[in-house]
């Protein structure tokens, strides 16, 4: 069976895989046209890979090793450039913390608004407003914190691939999670 | 004013270490650092106990394949499988 498993059919690709790979993409690039390209980019791309196919994984692994690799080319493009949307987002936490010593300031200071207790790993609603939160991120941001967070790929890898370095990879982490909490905390109230 | 005493009144630093923990390692010192600061200040534990269930409900968020996920709509569907046919044959 498990050796069965392990071929290629691309007559029933798009029946047995297209909606995964597009849930899939859809949470990582959150464009629904541009979701809809990688997808079939992702196909076109593994056809002419078919040769290639040692049968190691299985087909929708492999599928979707092809898309993660053209996530990661779009991430890399969109977060290239100017960066103006890195600017906007730490300007935002800039009022956080006092300037001379760190300490929180009262306005911005974390408070307990419910996701302590709720049930939130079945909680629809909240997912909803996390998923809100997660497209306001910059793009950088967005594409380090998701590479590390969902597809928990290697520090240095990301640091290559998105280039930037050990010490601002951490510097993104950090300032990643100081928005995306205060905009959870913002809109679940 | 010594490190210490610096750490110990700087929520910005503890909640980079509080961040940093969760996905990697922190050196000795800055592990007795956040600790002391911890111990001393309610809005970091806060904002520490919402960090992890934030990370934990991403990670499901990302994971998970829910009912009711997005969709390919049908016609699109046809029409790829349709090209990928029309690339089989061209071989």
């Amino acid at each position: 069976m498990s050796a069965e498993s392990n071929q290629l059919d691309p007559h029933t690709w798009v029946k047995s895989h297209a909606d995964y790979l597009y849930a899939y993409t859809i949470k990582r690039i959150s464009d629904e046209e541009q979701a809809k390209d990688l997808v079939q980019e992702t196909f076109l791309a593994a056809l002419e890979k078919v040769d290639r196919f040692e049968g190691k994984s299985s087909e929708r692994t492999w599928l979707t090793a092809i898309l993660k690799n053209k996530i990661i080319d779009v991430y890399r493009k969109k977060s290239s450039g100017l960066r103006k949307d890195v600017q906007a987002a730490e300007h935002e936490q800039e009022d956080f913390f006092e300037h001379d010593d760190g300490h929180w300031r009262s306005a911005h200071a974390p408070q307990t608004f419910g996701i302590e207790d709720v049930d939130h790993l079945v909680n629809k609603e909240f997912n909803s407003i996390l998923q809100m939160c997660l497209q306001k991120l910059p793009a950088l941001w967005m594409a380090v914190f998701t590479m590390k967070h969902m597809d928990d790929a290697d520090t240095t890898l990301i640091c290559s691939e998105l280039k930037v370095t050990p010490s601002n990879f951490w510097v993104i982490i950090h300032r990643t999670k100081l928005n995306l909490r205060a905009c959870l905390q913002r809109n679940w109230e | 004013m010594s490190q210490l005493k610096k750490i110990q009144y700087n929520c910005k630093k503890a909640t980079f270490l509080i961040e940093k923990k969760m996905l990697s390692r922190i050196t000795f010192r800055e592990h007795i650092e956040l600790r002391i600061h911890l111990m001393g200040c309610s809005v970091c534990r806060i904002y520490g106990k919402q960090s992890r269930i934030i990370n934990d409900m991403v990670r499901q968020l990302f994971k998970s394949s829910m009912p009711g996920e997005a969709k390919l709509d049908d016609s699109f569907k046809k029409e790829l499988q349709e090209r990928i046919e029309i690339e089989l044959n061209k071989n």
